[in-house]
């Protein structure tokens, strides 16, 4: 028997079934990010005050990758109007340029975890703070190279705010600011964030371009900027990673669609448009869910 | 959408390159305005609506929402009120009066029944 409504529309609801399957779906995915932001809001309200960082993720990156998925929105609805007038040949460089945006969008994306996996921030057993970027590690000891200075650190989830432990560093801080590059490694102590001045604080004094090598023996702790040094970055992981997955799935039933599936054109060209717009409204909401996370995670 | 009549579709596209313009205007003034001290609140406020601008122009324009079947705005209008309830009930508990922040205040309440 043959299913019905798959391309016509059905006369009461004026739907075809993957019209009606999709947008069903996208209020489940409605959902599913609508607790996740939940989770952001609670964790950043809960957290202490001055423990939340911000801005340390690359704006002109991310804001070149809002405009990459945006770019990718346009060429998918400009690809199904290409359908609709029965342009194949436009619709196919449209959904092109779609893909490519999509492998663009993840290239980035990976850039950006990579720099996180690969920023590390040290607590040195003297209450020290260090945070730079990795350029070696040997079984006994780990090289960094500094953060620039101005940097925005994320701070250890152990910090607290006004502190003994603090008080030392800041101190520290403000004695290192006068000493010229090439000092000994054990004044290279950031200070660390606090209070009101979080996001202007917690410059390294020690200046840029140095690297520094601890002993694993002399730290308390050596995390990098993954999941578990801080609940911003675990949910920042989440939050992007879930949608990251999101914008590969699309892309691929996008290629999928565009490649071997383009066949259908030939014989059921109505249906065709119609997986191309389902497709594409799945893509828009992925472009949808990004236009919050862009603000939520890299500007305030 | 299902009109399938091309000069119908050439108009669209039109909007849709507008709707493109607006969406790359809005995304350099978020990026502008977050550089801008306008307080606290007030930085996140103006960042969430403009991402909620660009969200319904998103949403109106690409996904066809401004000219959909009834049937889908019935299916949103379920999920709009439980997306509306799962923010109302996180703001809710992050309110200074709410119990889950002062246990005594559970107390206080318990006390006051008896």
């Amino acid at each position: 028997m043959e299913i019905p409504y798959t391309v016509r529309e059905r006369e009461d609801t004026g739907l075809y079934n993957a019209k009606l399957g999709i947008w069903l779906f996208l209020a489940s995915e409605v959902m599913l990010f609508g607790a996740l932001f939940s989770a952001y809001i609670l964790l950043r309200v809960g957290s202490p005050e001055g423990m939340w960082p911000h801005h340390i993720l690359n704006v002109p990156i991310g804001t070149v990758n809002t405009i990459v998925l945006i770019i990718s929105s346009v060429t998918v609805v400009m690809g199904w109007a290409s359908l609709k007038m029965n342009q194949f040949g436009k619709y196919r460089m449209y959904q092109a340029v779609t893909i490519l945006c999509a492998m663009t969008f993840v290239g980035i994306k990976s850039y950006e975890y990579y720099d996180k996996f690969t920023h590390y921030a040290i607590l040195k057993k003297d209450g020290t703070v260090i945070d730079g970027h990795l350029v070696s590690k040997t079984t006994n000891s780990i090289t960094l190279h500094l953060s620039a200075p101005g940097h925005h650190r994320v701070p250890f989830l152990t910090e607290r705010p006004g502190t003994a432990n603090i008080e030392h560093s800041a101190a520290r801080a403000g004695e290192n600011a006068q000493i010229p590059a090439g000092h000994e490694e054990k004044k290279d102590a950031p200070p660390v964030q606090q209070g009101a001045t979080t996001e202007h604080a917690a410059g390294h004094a020690g200046g840029h371009g140095e690297t520094v090598t601890v002993n694993y023996a002399d730290a308390e702790k050596v995390e990098n900027y993954g999941p578990k040094h801080h609940t911003y970055l675990a949910i920042y992981f989440t939050l992007t990673g879930l949608h990251a997955l999101h914008v590969i799935g699309g892309a691929l039933v996008i290629a999928y669609i565009w490649g071997p599936g383009a066949k259908m054109w030939k014989t059921e060209p109505e249906r065709y448009t119609n997986r191309v717009e389902v497709s594409g409204l799945f893509w828009h909401f992925v472009d949808l869910v990004w236009i919050f996370l862009f603000p939520v995670l890299y500007l305030l | 959408m299902s009109s399938g009549h091309a000069h119908d579709v050439k108009a669209e596209v039109r909007r849709y390159l507008l709707v493109f313009a607006a969406l790359v205007v809005g995304t350099i003034v978020t990026v502008l305005a977050s550089y801008i001290d306008l307080g606290h609140h007030y930085n996140i406020i103006l960042a969430l609506v403009i991402a909620s601008v660009k969200g319904f122009l998103v949403a109106g324009f690409f996904m066809h929402l401004i000219s959909e079947r009834v049937m889908i705005y019935t299916i949103l209008v379920a999920t709009v009120f439980f997306f509306a309830g799962l923010m109302y009930l996180t703001l809710w508990s992050l309110e200074p009066t709410s119990l889950m922040h002062d246990p005594a205040a559970i107390v206080h309440t318990e006390a006051a029944k008896h």
